[in-house]
């Protein structure tokens, strides 16, 4: 019975309504010596769903704290250019395999999607899980080019770095990468430099922190005073987060705290880390909404320029403007506006029809406002 | 996308991979960014790889915190 115990302890506890309480309370009594309503950014959209589908939302402003969802989406931030890029190859070249996630299929651009288009013969869209799918379908369909298109945050980033090492040394020579893959803290310095928007502080995505430790947002409580907290994703380990936030608020005192401990190092995962330095290389990246941002994107070092799609079929890979009319993903994504200011917003854009990539992908705020709201009760 | 599932390793199969329970379920993980994960660990696997171990003694620290909240909540 021992692994029963465990596993109640390690899971039911976080969702315990006492506890709930207990937390919500706690956090009234910070904000209460402040006066006024702190305005705590969650930057990841596993948050936004935490949040959302556990009610926490209206309770929190109870508790004067506004949650501002943020840019922590991969397949919301990245740009239209970069699917555009793959419809042009499957519908100009055959034998191309391309194997993505399954939220990139159906981002909608002025090419249509991924889903959408229709690859010359012997060339095909497939949806993959893991990036290890993909080098296994590489292995299995020698006569096709596989390319990876990967979007991904630090938290998937290590296992795409693997998976293109290990294409490398099995020599898998019709296997590429396409990489999507963005760094979180240039983003946050992106928000803070930019001060379009005012937040009190922030809550860290739990998952990319387990691979780049607390370190990493050291600049945003040293360099912008901004307090923040690592948050696991359960509803109590959020709120332990906007506590420690309220707290450092009331304080006066901005840390990177870790509330995620049980999951969390002080250090990240050092294997990760080295694998992605030996693997890639920062440039200066365009976010949908954010724009460029220095060193913010990280693509394979020229050492495996072989292994690199773009490279290979000499991929355009640049930004023009979106032509999704009155979209407002981007600032969606900053947290200038919530979904519901769209709008579009379970109009003419809904799960099914969606017309931006916040409506895709189940971290994209707009589809987990749509979920969790009366826009999806009352169709 | 970062969403991650916390499993039970139930057995090493060699190649830097591992059998991980996810209460009932049993997936291949590649283990290979956890050098010392041993059978019996908790882990939070993303995209096919255990990314983190689950520090129980960590996790039992937070639930004493939780008691101690309780004490400083005015009871309803
Ligand atoms: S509701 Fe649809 S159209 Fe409006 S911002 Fe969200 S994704 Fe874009």
């Amino acid at each position: 019975m021992a692994p029963r115990k465990s596993s109640r302890e390690l899971f039911s506890n976080w969702r315990s309504g006492s506890t709930i309480r207990n937390l919500l309370q706690a956090i009234s009594r910070e904000t209460s010596t402040l006066n006024r309503t702190l305005r705590i950014m969650e930057v990841c959209g596993t948050h936004t769903m935490t949040l959302h589908r556990s009610g926490l939302k209206p309770l929190l402003r109870e508790a004067k704290v506004v949650m501002v969802s943020g840019p922590g989406c991969p397949v919301c931030i990245t740009p239209d250019c970069f699917h555009e890029a793959i419809i042009d190859l499957v519908t100009s070249r055959k034998n191309i395999l391309v194997a993505t996630f399954g939220d990139m299929t159906r981002v909608p651009t002025a090419r249509g999607s991924l889903q959408t288009t229709v690859p010359l013969p012997g060339s095909e869209i497939r949806i993959v899980y893991s990036p290890e799918e993909a080098l296994e379908l590489a292995r299995k369909n020698p006569e096709k080019e596989v390319i990876f298109f990967g979007a991904g945050f630090e938290t998937t980033i290590p296992a795409i770095a693997f998976t293109v090492k290990r294409a490398a040394a099995e020599n898998l020579k019709n296997f590429s990468l396409l990489a999507a893959l963005w760094l979180i803290p240039p983003a946050l310095e992106a928000i803070l430099q930019s001060g379009e928007v005012a937040i009190d502080g922030f809550i860290y995505p739990g998952h990319v922190s387990v691979i780049i430790g607390t370190r990493a947002y050291r600049f945003v409580a040293e360099k912008f005073k901004t307090p923040g907290a690592i948050a696991g994703f359960e509803p109590a380990d959020v709120l332990l987060g906007i506590l420690s936030v309220a707290r450092q608020v009331r304080e006066g005192r901005p840390e990177v705290a870790n509330q995620y401990r049980r999951v969390v190092q002080a250090e990240g995962n050092p294997r990760a880390l080295a694998l992605m330095d030996e693997m890639l290389e920062p440039y200066e990246a365009d976010w949908r909404g954010l724009g460029r941002i220095k060193n913010s994107g990280l693509r394979l070092k020229p050492r495996w320029q072989e292994l690199d799609a773009v490279r290979k079929f000499n991929l355009r890979i640049q930004p023009g403007k979106p032509l999704k009319l009155g979209c407002r993903c981007g600032e969606v994504l900053k947290g200038l506006v919530e979904p519901v200011d769209c709008p579009l917003f379970g109009r003419s854009c809904d799960p099914d029809h969606p017309r931006g990539p916040c409506m895709v992908s189940y971290e994209g705020a707009c589809l987990i406002a749509y979920k969790y709201s009366s826009g999806a009760r009352n169709k | 996308m970062c969403l991650a599932v916390p499993g039970k390793v139930v057995s090493l199969e060699g190649n830097g991979t591992g059998k991980v329970d996810y209460l009932g379920t049993t997936v291949l993980a590649n283990l290979s960014l956890l050098p010392e994960v041993k059978v019996g660990d908790w882990v939070i696997v993303h995209a096919g790889f255990a990314i983190s171990r689950l520090d129980r003694k960590e996790a039992r620290r937070t639930l004493k915190l939780f008691k101690e909240l309780e004490k400083l909540s005015p009871a309803e």
